[in-house]
């Protein structure tokens, strides 16, 4: 088993159990604190990906900046622990079940379905052979070829800033 | 060297806990984290495949997804403090006036 | 200068739209009535110009086809607005505009102060409109298109007094008379349609041309060119108002004198008797069909002109005339004597027009007065139009050397040599009662003392009215020098005209030579002496005795109330078509098919999606996940679509 593995299962498994901790807390603080190991697992994922600048913001921004928005809000409202699930079960919750597990076993089956060429292409590779995540080249990147998507960010996050203060204020105009 | 599959395989799970979350949990808040960590299971396939296909367009992607991500935190945010002061709560189950 | 045949039909559109939409604006009825005029009139000099080229034309080389534009293709099927131009459908237009404009200048007169003045030559130019196209045609379906359009203005100028009430036989008012007319023409329509329909699917084409040259490969007795002769020829029935389908013409006697001379007797109702000859070719294949056009012919001819005799009103007595008329001429296309039937056709247009023109001057001195009885002496009040009646009864009854004398003698001749002698002795009895009728008429209107009311103070047309009713009765004088026949040292010039055109049916029919000269002076003398008998009776029964009809109707009884009612056609048609017609539509078709089955299946409709909805309306419960939940349900059909097709 080569170190690369090893470092995978370990963060794999981080990430799966910071899911399944996270959806199933009653608590909202402790569901935020799972997610944020979750995304903190998939940062280091991404680097043994090779890719640097991604990794960096998710710590930056998701984990960072998102996530401690989430916990104010969480805190601002003094939310109450959810009642178990087992007391309110009903049908719908079976049945969402079976969808969710039924897409699984669907996409898994997809992938392991999906041969040919760009499979044996991708599996020649090594992930750390391509050192295309570096921040200089999603610098390059960023401001020449998507220079547009990337203004048009711009607006986006302003027309939500815009939205979220008309909103969150206390009294509709 | 680490197979694509194994990554993927990673992904889909993540995407479904994300699934799930959203369908049983009653929380508004945790439901939206549940959205996030959808977005991110996905985030980790768009990763997977730039590295081994040596393309940066997936980066681009997940650089994109996370401006929309913090965006969609913003409102969502917002949303759910505008419902809380109009219900006192944040439970799904009592928010019902999407009806007939 | 063929090539200009679109003005010939241009024109009465213009006029057409000129009225139509500023026909109310304009307030004087001298312009309206020149406007109306002069769009046929300007269309009668192209025709006629068309046909002075013609006359220098080589005989083989004057049918020339001027295509305007497409007007249907769909895959093979291809049908252009083409305007045909041989001898026969120069011969028609030049009836059709010349008569048409003869009477639209009489109408000026005529209808002077009607309300509906602009309106009636609108009708009236669109109605030249649909009759150019009818017999300019070069296909069927533009054929087709006159025809129904000829019968919208019947239809349209039948009712055109539509306030006006008018008796008859289940009929109250002129716009029952305009009903009955479209419905009776709807039978024959439907038949010419499905005729034209198998024509498409005999021949994979609707130009006459096509059609024409394939029929000349067929055989003889073939049993679709059977179908389809029969089909077009109810088709016939309907438009020129024969056996079975007669009965809607003396009806439309309901509309304005002009409109019955122009389109209830010079006109529209010989459209059948053109449609027959256009297709002599195709009828020539089918001798069984030529036998029922003969038979059906003959018998019409004889039994409108028995109705004749007993009918009091003036218009009624002239419209059984034109059926009988109509009914020689079907008799002569169904003995094969095509030049013969379209030689009376024009004779026919001249002399009616005149007539009922003529009687058109009578009602309007009368005051609406339309009964014979109440008439008398009116020869000295009116002289142009004694004269020009009595010109024109003399051509109807066969007075030599008067247009009718040819035409009709030539339609007997041919019925005698060419048919039977049973066909010849009913078209010479009916002979016989049209000059009787005929004479009745004009001695019971003009002649002996008048026995009209004090108050009625009757008086000559104007001569916008008198002129036309000249140059008709001129043209019924002279209209029969184009057919003189060969024995009588005449070149019978029409015959020579026309005769590229019934070419092919003559090469198939392959009719024998005439018999010996000696039969026809025999027969000619006949004919002579029948007119001559009628005239005699006719004149000298009603001169000494206006009332003689009761003494008549005293002696015969019941055969008199037969005629005067009309063989009770009407009666017999309401009680096995009409009123069976109206009771299963009322007992089963609306209140069974229509309120249960055809309500019912829209209701149904409605109450079923009104159910759905109810049970679908639980599917929105306005909890977020359950919809969330549906939204997974749909993903993993997508996925289960895209990864187990």
């Amino acid at each position: 088993m080569s170190s690369e593995l090893i470092v995978f299962l370990v963060l794999a498994a981080v990430a799966v159990l910071s899911g399944i901790l996270m959806i199933t807390r009653a608590n909202p603080v402790n569901s935020a604190l799972f997610l944020i190991l979750n995304f903190i697992a998939l940062a280091g994922m991404y680097l043994t990906l090779n890719a640097q600048f991604v990794a960096i913001i998710q710590i930056l921004v998701y984990a960072g900046a998102i996530m401690v928005l989430v916990l104010f809000v969480i805190m601002l409202l003094n939310l109450q622990d959810e009642e178990p699930l087992r007391e309110t079960l009903t049908k719908r919750h079976y049945a969402s079940l079976l969808f969710a597990l039924l897409t699984l076993a669907m996409l898994i089956e997809a992938i392991g379905w999906m041969g040919g060429d760009t499979l044996d292409r991708m599996q020649q590779q090594s992930p750390l052979a391509v050192a295309n995540g570096t921040v200089q080249h999603i610098g390059d990147v960023l401001f020449s070829s998507y220079v547009f998507p990337f203004e048009l960010t711009s607006i986006l996050l302003l027309a939500a800033m815009l939205g979220a203060v008309v909103i969150a204020k206390k009294r509709f105009p | 060297m680490i197979p694509v599959h194994y990554y993927l395989i990673l992904s889909a799970v993540m995407f479904i806990t994300g699934v799930v979350g959203v369908l049983t949990r009653r929380n508004a808040i945790i439901i939206f984290m549940c959205i996030e960590l959808m977005l991110n299971s996905v985030n980790l396939t768009f990763v997977a495949f730039s590295s081994y296909l040596g393309n940066e367009a997936g980066q681009m992607f997940v650089f994109f997804v996370m401006a929309v991500a913090a965006a969609e935190a913003a409102v969502g945010l917002a949303i759910v403090i505008a419902l809380f002061r109009n219900k006192q709560t944040v439970n799904i189950n009592e928010v019902n006036i999407l009806k007939w | 200068m063929y090539q200009y045949v679109g003005l010939i039909v241009l024109f009465p559109l213009i006029g057409l739209f000129i009225n139509g939409f500023f026909g109310r604006k304009i307030k004087n009825e001298t312009l309206v009535g020149m406007i109306g005029s002069a769009a046929v009139g300007l269309s009668f000099l192209v025709a006629a110009g068309i046909f002075v080229e013609m006359l220098g034309m080589p005989e083989d080389g004057r049918s020339h086809v001027v295509t305007l534009f497409t007007w249907i293709a769909a895959g093979s099927f291809k049908v252009s607005a083409a305007y045909q131009i041989d001898q026969l459908s120069i011969l028609m237009t030049l009836v059709v505009t010349g008569v048409g404009f003869l009477i639209h200048v009489y109408s000026i007169g005529y209808m002077h102060g009607d309300r509906g003045f602009w309106r009636f030559f609108t009708y009236l130019n669109l109605f030249i409109f649909a009759m150019l196209n009818l017999v300019l045609a070069d296909n069927y379906l533009l054929m087709f298109l006159g025809w129904e359009g000829v019968g919208l203005c019947s239809y349209l100028l039948i009712g055109f007094w539509y306030d006006k009430k008018f008796p008859g036989t289940g009929i109250t008012w002129t716009g029952d008379a305009a009903n009955k007319a479209f419905w009776v023409n709807r039978i024959g329509d439907f038949a010419f349609m499905i005729g034209m329909f198998l024509i498409f699917r005999e021949f994979g084409s609707l130009t006459f041309r096509e059609v024409m040259g394939g029929a000349e490969t067929l055989a003889v007795g073939n049993n679709t060119m059977f179908w389809i002769t029969l089909l077009l020829f109810i088709g016939a029935t309907g438009k020129s108002a024969q056996i079975p389908l007669f009965i809607w013409l003396p009806d439309a006697m309901a509309g304005p004198t002009p409109v019955s001379a122009l389109i209830h007797a010079a006109t529209m109702v010989t459209a059948g008797v053109y449609m027959v000859a256009r297709n002599s070719a195709l009828y020539a294949l089918a001798p069984t069909t030529m036998m029922i056009v003969a038979i059906v012919g003959a018998l019409t001819a004889i039994m409108a002109a028995s109705i004749g005799i007993a009918q009091n009103d003036i218009k009624k007595v002239l419209a059984y005339s034109t059926v009988s008329q109509l009914g020689y001429m079907f008799l002569a296309l169904g003995v094969g004597a095509f030049t013969a039937g379209i030689f009376h056709v024009m004779t026919h247009a001249f002399f009616k027009a005149c007539l009922f023109l003529g009687s058109g001057s009578v009602i309007h001195a009368m005051h609406e007065e339309q009964d014979i009885r109440h008439m008398g002496g009116l020869k000295k009040v009116m002289p142009k139009t004694y004269w020009t009646f009595l010109i024109s009864s003399f051509a109807i009854a066969g007075f030599p050397p008067l247009s009718g004398f040819f035409s009709k003698d030539e339609i007997l001749w041919k019925a005698f040599s060419d048919g039977s002698l049973v066909l010849w002795i009913i078209g010479a009895s009916a002979a016989l009662m049209t000059a009787f009728y005929m004479f009745r008429m004009v001695t019971l209107t003009f002649e002996g003392e008048p026995r009209w009311a004090k108050d009625k103070h009757p008086h000559e047309s104007p001569a916008t009215m008198t002129i036309p009713l000249i140059v008709l009765a001129g043209l019924a004088i002279l209209g029969g020098f184009v057919g003189i026949p060969a024995v009588l040292g005449g070149g019978n010039a029409i015959e020579h005209w026309l005769h590229p055109v019934f070419a092919q049916a003559h090469h198939t029919m392959a009719l024998s030579e005439h018999s010996s000269h000696t039969t026809e002076y025999l027969m000619m003398g006949i004919s002579v002496v029948i007119a001559v008998t009628g005239f005699w009776f006719g004149r000298r029964m009603f001169l000494a005795d206006p009332e003689a009809d009761k003494r008549i109707a005293a002696k015969t009884g019941f055969l008199y109330r037969l005629l005067s009612n009309k063989y009770y056609v009407d009666e017999i048609y309401n009680g096995s078509v009409v009123r069976p017609l109206v009771r299963t539509s009322e007992s089963f078709l609306y209140r069974v098919f229509d309120v249960r089955i055809i309500d019912g299946a829209v209701n149904g409709l409605a109450k079923t999606t009104g159910w759905v909805s109810a049970m679908m309306r639980y599917v929105q419960t306005g909890v977020v996940q359950n919809y969330a939940a549906l939204v997974v349900l749909g993903l993993v059909v997508v996925l289960g679509l895209l990864i187990f097709s």
